[in-house]
């Protein structure tokens, strides 16, 4: 095998591990914010022990988040130095920032969440879990803002074959941040909102701390209803963005053969990019023209329209697209459920129901993934769109042997840390939140 | 002098700055690692050190975040030319990260393994710092470049001798700077146990502190005409002779500021030594701060977010650092 395929499928290990963690961070910290701030102005003694449960959950999570993080930023180095070489003069800049502004406040306070209850004053205490909170999801916006850039470029101009900023606001925020942030924050919230509902609704089903169960129960739901619906919402800016700055990415997403009048929607099926036609397919007539254009009838540009050398691989990136499109659908629909059941009063007594929410708990990890999959597999063949091509980002003086054996090496560990993080995560539920004490 | 040369001087000096806070802060956590097994009779002496590094900790490793990020964002040749260069070495060193950050939450955790995970944080700690070393050693001392500054020497380039013992130099001067904290944080038997272990490890360290001078004397000659160097070796060894004369004194808070010296001055050594270069080369051509830096627009970006951003860091740090300051009782 040769090198970049080998650099490409470890960042993708790498990565996608790493990516397991930090979009439950942003859900479960912005719970612990609103229960911590239930309890300082209720004094109620439930809250401190939901929330110590919590920051239990927290600090397994973060540190394994932490401890995949730091790969991430080695590798632009490791294995894609011409990548650091060519694009450096702006990429590493929001990474920095990310460093300072970001990385440091998480990392601090989160010593005083978990170890600090009893050292300093409920208000301090509060603060510090808004400072995590808030620090996660500044450190998302930073990161999107690097990975943006790959997708949409901006504020730079080519000097000598390298990349050189020239406005900085424009390199910040470029055609595609605002829309990725947002998606990828709100993809966050549904992540952890619905972690936590399946951890109590497990708990609630085992008799466990029941009284509190109910209580997180609700919480959890609350913000899962909310970010589910909300997400139709950002996924479409998202969508509207793609189609006018990456366009043949959606005629992939969406495996639109022909440019034409009124494109119709893929639902579902499978396209066959020998044949070019899409078997067994599912499709909404003009709803694709309508989403984009808000015109029924406008024209969508489709592969016809594009060389074959700047398109990505077809089935991957239309398979993740859909597969996410259909998660996120899913979520709307289980917070519909919930809805009806929430206002009956009944929702602790539908047993089926909170089985439904524990099986589902670990769904929006799988949406994220497929959904970073499509935009990244989306961009190929570039590393940065239109700018630098994947193949020739890797570091051309690091043998293929050397990343097999690193690929082996993440592989054997993210296996070890996997294994761990479900063991120790069941042994922290299992406990129920009678007995919880934050830190040790 | 123009502007973009001043940024290019300035930003070598955040850097440096950067990684010599990462030293101060991280590397108790991390020589407190390395000598975990001989300051701990039981699990409780383990519990003890854990609870007096485990809220700082993180944030600690933060500092080696971001300088390899501030390398990155100012010096992307330099970040480059390292990272791709010394690829096995700083995969060893991230398997030895990994589980060094998991491994405390572990240790709480994981009850029945307990024994396993310190030895996994100590391991790795003793792992972080020694490879650490063996990199600056290694840039310090040159490594072959091709013109177009890719490395193009092997893994077995780079345990030469003399990285090697600067590697050895940063491993001892990291469990003198754990001990310091050690003492700084406990009382009664680990106390006393950090105590005698600091005592022995700082004769070698003064033994390797000796030969890596004679070395360098040796291979990079020139490093030895400049009196700013003699002026820090003179403030290293100062140092690190008040560390052995207040080891079994009182006072704690001192003793700390001791091999903190040391660190500071362990870096302005290697900062001068490599000044203006960035990666000395054995073969080929130097990589500098001028030839390895962005664009002067980012140098100044950069800046600005630095003197926003880390003034409110150092504020906040301190803060908390406060909050869990005294010694940990049972």
């Amino acid at each position: 095998m040769d090198a970049v395929l080998l650099s490409r499928i470890q960042f993708g290990i790498n990565a996608g591990f790493h990516f397991i963690f930090p979009p439950i961070t942003l859900g479960l910290t912005l719970l612990i914010v609103i229960i911590e701030t239930k309890f300082y102005l209720t004094r109620e003694e439930a809250y401190k022990k939901i929330s110590s449960f919590l920051i239990k959950i927290l600090a397994l999570v973060f540190s394994l988040g932490v401890a995949t993080g730091i790969v991430l930023e080695f590798a632009f180095g490791t294995n894609w130095a011409n990548y650091s070489r060519m694009v450096g003069d702006i990429f590493g800049a929001p990474l920095a920032a990310e460093g300072i502004f970001a990385f440091f406040l998480e990392s601090v306070f989160i010593g005083v969440l978990i170890w600090g209850r009893n050292k300093v004053s409920p208000r301090v205490y509060l603060l510090s879990a808004f400072l995590v909170c808030f620090a996660s999801h500044l450190s998302g916006l930073w990161i999107i803002i690097a990975n943006s850039w790959m997708h949409t470029p901006a504020g730079y101009v080519i000097q000598h074959g390298r990349a050189v900023l020239t406005d900085f606001s424009a390199a910040v925020f470029n055609p595609s941040t605002l829309q990725r942030f947002f998606h990828v924050i709100v993809g966050g919230w549904i992540t952890g909102s619905l972690f936590v509902a399946g951890i109590a609704a497990w708990l609630l089903l085992k008799e466990k701390s029941p009284v509190y169960a109910k209580k997180l129960l609700g919480t959890a739901l609350t913000l899962f209803i909310f970010a589910s619906l909300l997400q139709f919402g950002t996924g479409h800016a998202h969508s509207v963005q793609v189609a006018r700055t990456n366009p043949e990415r959606m005629a992939s997403f969406e495996a639109l053969w022909k440019t034409q009048k009124g494109a119709p929607m893929s639902i579902i099926g499978i396209p066959d990019a020998t044949e070019k036609r899409t078997h067994f397919e599912i499709a909404v007539p003009k709803l694709l023209s309508l989403l984009i254009h808000f015109d029924p009838d406008a024209e969508v540009r489709g592969l016809d329209g594009f060389s074959d050398d700047v398109l990505p691989p077809l089935l991957p990136v239309y398979m993740s697209y859909h597969l996410m499109i259909g998660l996120g659908s899913f979520f709307a629909f289980l917070s519909m459920l919930v809805v009806i059941f929430m206002v009956l009063k009944k929702l602790h007594r539908q047993k089926w129901l909170l089985w439904t929410l524990v099986l589902a708990s670990p769904l929006p990890l799988v949406a994220n993934e497929v959904g970073w999959i499509s935009a990244e597999i989306g961009r190929q063949p570039w590393a940065v769109y239109g700018i630098l091509k994947t193949s020739e980002a890797v570091s051309i003086n690091v043998p293929a042997a050397h990343i097999l054996f690193s690929l082996i090496m993440f592989s054997v560990i993210y296996l070890i840390l996997g294994f761990l993080f479900l063991k120790l995560l069941f042994k922290i539920i299992g406990k129920g939140m009678d007995d919880v004490a934050a830190g040790y | 002098m123009d502007t973009h040369q001043v940024l290019q001087i300035t930003w070598f000096l955040i850097i440096g700055f950067l990684l010599t806070g990462y030293t101060i802060l991280d590397g108790f956590d991390l020589g407190i690692g390395v000598s975990l097994p001989l300051l701990c009779e039981s699990e409780g002496d383990t519990k003890k050190l854990f609870t007096a590094i485990g809220p700082l900790w993180d944030g600690n490793e933060v500092w080696l975040i971001t300088g390899g990020a501030a390398l990155f964002a100012a010096f992307p040749q330099a970040y480059a030319t390292v990272f791709s260069g010394f690829y096995l070495a700083l995969m060893l060193l991230l398997f030895a990260l990994i589980f060094r950050a998991v491994s405390i939450e572990f240790w709480f955790l994981d009850e029945k393994r307990r024994k396993l995970w310190m030895w996994t944080y100590s391991v790795c700690s003793a792992l972080v710092a020694f490879l650490l070393s063996v990199t600056l050693g290694n840039i310090v001392f040159g490594v072959p470049l091709d013109y177009q500054m890719n490395y193009i020497g092997s893994f077995f380039t780079l345990l030469r001798p003399f990285p090697l013992l600067i590697g050895l130099l940063g491993l001892t001067l990291i469990i003198l700077h754990g001990c310091s904290f050690a003492i700084l944080k406990t009382s009664g038997q680990t106390n006393s146990r950090a105590k005698s272990v600091a005592a022995t490890v700082w004769m070698f360290h003064v033994i390797i502190a000796v030969a890596s001078v004679a070395a360098a004397a040796l291979v990079l000659p020139e490093s030895m005409t400049s009196p700013w160097s003699w002026a820090l070796f003179a403030v290293a060894a100062a140092s690190i002779t008040s560390f052995r004369l207040l080891l079994h004194g009182e006072r704690d808070g001192v003793l700390y500021m001791t091999t903190a010296g040391a660190i500071v001055s362990f870096w302005g050594i290697a900062g001068l030594q490599l000044y203006p270069n960035l990666v000395r080369a054995s073969e080929g051509f130097d990589i500098t701060i001028f030839s390895a830096s962005s664009s002067e627009l980012t140098l100044k970006v950069m800046l600005i977010i630095t003197c926003i951003g880390i003034p409110i860091v150092l504020g906040y740090t301190v803060y908390v650092y406060r909050v869990f300051k005294g010694k940990i009782v049972d």
